[in-house]
């Protein structure tokens, strides 16, 4: 028989392993897309890859009074597509997704579905000079570096993402991909434990990372009473170079979920925001409003999509964004999936027919 | 020929920064012991193995020492704030390589040595002076995070505690491996190489493999074995740079197209006319490294030790060097394995008195 409340345990880790250390780049989610359907098959009532390569799952609830949800995570990772083969193995790279090109010289990536192992170098420290170390190692002169016996294996248009393998050290998490990988096996555990009250629509999106292009058409789809945009979102919470107090840290690690106020593409419902808030404080778990600021989810596309759906977004922090190593919580983690766990299960039509204010 | 692969891999995944020596200095160690007569450490950590020479002719054999040093780069805590470290330099890194990259921290702070898997953080950009803008984050700013609290940070780590690359070693296709540190385990490997060649073959001169300490930073060990051992020539290897994105110019060497065989004020140039006789004769492929001043290796301190030691640099091509990817190439390493071997066998028990400056 199964548990009745979902837990995060050692194959909830492996899952998350499994899902971060795959290489999903935005436009190319098939490997994450694959663990998707495989582990949603049997607990779903209807399983469907839309056009986009989107996966729609659905299960409905029984009674009357059942409030129809969106729950949503994005499959896609930030990465690089290769666009020029220079010879002799080196190939010119562009990003895909918001990347800061400060945190690519050094890293070991891994090309296409092959996997073939290439190398983001720099020049020797040896050839530089102070002047030039004051200086971004510009995106143009850098290569991706699969060796000369590699370069038959890889082409223009592969994509290639950090090689970064999945470490669980005491209460932490490090991994690439975690944003938002661990929204996805978030998802999967919800699936599992989805209650009566909701008809559960689970949208696992391809695309957010380069315009939340994939959740746009989900939501239009599902056409759902309501939305929560499952993600990880920064955790900005470092020392100021002065000692001065951190007063921009967006989230902080070990405080909890994160639910959103404001974002750079959302205006939350006041409503799911006072519902999530109160969820929280009734059943004794932690949370934090993540600061109102720029940044999103992909509750920005839902929530405007056909007439409207009040939409919010939940996130488990994370340090070092877009990196190729992040680091979170476990306690986070396990945190998020209580609340929403305890959301849908306190869902009803009331929520909605209150007063915005 | 056996392979050197397992044997470098088991050296990249120990640390060893310079003056810290001591988990590389096993490794070798247990390496080295069953190809060498003698082994002994120096009195600041080098590592020399003596494989004795057969000629009998004079009193005194004649001594070859063949130094590759076995310190690495990497980094040390100089300030724990909030249970992040900020950090400095052990040996040249541009800290443009750093954020993102993997680390352990070894921690001294529970008397035993706690390794701590970490990441270099590069602060968010309203945590940094506003001067940085969008420019690279200096040392002075990065930080190392080991998902430690505070309190946690504080009872573990210690100023001065170590940090080392993490970055796993890869094999690539084409007889390939990446990592960090192979500048200059490479080298070392090479090295037990030859030591591999020459077991039950024949040479007149002993043999000092020495694995240095603290070439990194003041070539400590290079300095103080010389003096220690005084052989009668010396040769350095270590690694040199390959060809690859930013580097293309006269300094670099073809990936895989065999070692460089060193010419310049730090070299005999008798023993560069050596070197490239016998790499022809052995049909080792080979470059010519020409370097006008300071060699960069050990052999600017071994050749001016004592009353001055005629000297050689033997170079391994290396992609990326101080960088967690630097890529060598293996057949590279085998190939200056065999031609350090071939060296040694071809010394004759006059060879010193053959040593000469031809004008």
């Amino acid at each position: 028989m199964a548990e009745k409340i979902p837990a995060i345990g050692a194959s909830q880790f492996k899952l998350l392993e499994k899902l971060c250390n795959a290489i999903s780049v935005s436009g190319d989610e098939g490997e994450v897309r694959k663990i998707v359907l495989e582990e949603v098959k049997p607990y779903a009532e209807s399983v469907k890859v839309d056009a986009l390569g989107n996966v729609l799952v659905t299960k409905n609830g029984k009674g009357a009074e059942r409030v129809r949800v969106m729950l949503d995570a994005h499959m896609d990772e930030i990465g690089f597509m290769l666009v020029n083969d220079e010879g002799e193995g080196q190939f010119r790279f562009e990003l895909v997704g918001g990347i800061d090109i400060r945190s690519l010289p050094g890293k070991q990536v891994l090309v296409g579905h092959s996997k073939v192992p290439g190398m983001i170098g720099a020049r020797p420290i040896h050839f530089t000079t102070p002047e030039e170390r004051t200086k971004k190692i510009p995106l143009d002169t850098l290569r991706i570096d699969v060796g000369q016996a590699s370069a038959s294996k890889v082409k223009a248009g592969d994509r290639a993402s950090y090689a970064t393998q999945f470490r669980r050290v005491g209460g932490n998490i490090f991994a690439k991909s975690i944003d938002d990988r661990i929204g996805v096996a978030t998802l999967i555990e919800l699936l599992k434990f989805a209650p009566e009250n909701v008809d559960l629509c689970l949208s696992f999106s391809v695309q957010e990372e380069i315009g939340l292009r994939g959740a746009k058409v989900a939501a239009y789809h599902f056409n759902p009473d309501v939305a929560i945009a499952v993600d990880s979102t920064p955790a900005n919470d470092l020392p100021v170079h002065d000692g001065s107090e951190n007063t921009f840290y967006n989230t902080k690690l070990g405080f909890g979920p994160a639910i959103y106020t404001f974002d750079g593409g959302t205006l939350n419902d006041p409503r799911l925001i006072r519902f999530l808030a109160e969820t929280a404080e009734q059943a004794g778990i932690p949370y934090q409003y993540r600061q109102p600021g720029s940044g999103g989810t992909d509750a920005g596309a839902i929530h405007r999509t056909r007439e409207g759906i009040p939409s919010i977004s939940v996130s488990v922090p994370h340090r070092y964004t877009h990196t190729a190593i992040s680091l979170s919580r476990v306690d986070d983690w396990k945190n998020t999936l209580a609340l929403l766990y305890q959301a849908l299960n306190r869902m009803t039509p009331a929520l909605l027919a209150g007063e915005r204010m | 020929m056996p392979d050197i692969t397992p044997f470098l891999k088991s050296m990249l995944s120990v640390s060893g920064l310079s003056a810290n020596e001591g988990p590389i200095a096993s490794v070798i160690e247990e390496k080295w012991r069953p190809l060498v007569d003698e082994l002994t450490t120096s009195r600041i950590g080098s590592l020399h193995g003596l494989k004795r020479g057969s000629n009998s002719h004079t009193d005194k054999r004649r001594a070859l020492m063949i130094a590759a040093h076995m310190d690495a780069i990497g980094l040390m805590v100089t300030q724990i704030v909030d249970g992040f470290l900020y950090v400095t330099q052990v040996g040249g890194v541009d800290s443009r390589i750093l954020p993102g990259t993997p680390v352990t921290v070894h921690a001294t702070g529970g008397g035993e040595i706690e390794e701590l898997y970490a990441v270099v953080a590069q602060p968010p950009a309203r945590a940094l002076p506003a001067s940085v803008g969008e420019n690279p984050v200096g040392l002075d700013d990065l930080l190392v995070d080991a998902g430690l609290t505070g309190k946690e940070a504080d009872a573990k780590i210690r100023i001065g505690d170590l940090i080392s690359f993490a970055t796993q070693p890869v094999e690539m296709a084409g007889d390939l491996i990446s990592g960090h540190t192979l500048d200059n385990r490479a080298s070392v490997a090479a090295l037990t190489v030859a030591l591999e060649e020459l077991q039950g073959k024949a040479h007149a001169w002993d043999v000092w493999a020495v694995a240095t300490v603290q070439e990194e930073n003041i070539l400590g060990g290079a300095y103080t074995s010389a003096f220690d051992l005084q052989p009668d020539i010396a040769v350095a290897v270590d690694v040199t740079f390959a060809k690859g994105p930013g580097a293309s110019d006269w300094r670099t060497f073809p990936l895989g197209k065999g070692p460089t065989i060193g010419f310049g004020p730090n070299m005999h140039p008798h023993l560069f006319k050596k070197f490239k006789q016998l790499a022809d004769e052995l049909e080792i492929p080979y470059a010519e490294e020409v370097v006008p001043r300071h060699s960069g290796t050990d052999t600017y301190a071994i050749q001016v030790t004592a009353q001055g030691i005629p000297s050689m640099v033997i170079g391994v091509p290396l992609r990326y060097m101080h960088t967690p990817v630097e890529v060598v190439s293996l057949k590279d390493i085998q190939r200056t394995g065999r031609l350090l071997a071939g060296f040694v066998t071809a010394l004759e028990a006059d060879f010193l008195e053959k040593l000469t400056w031809d004008e």
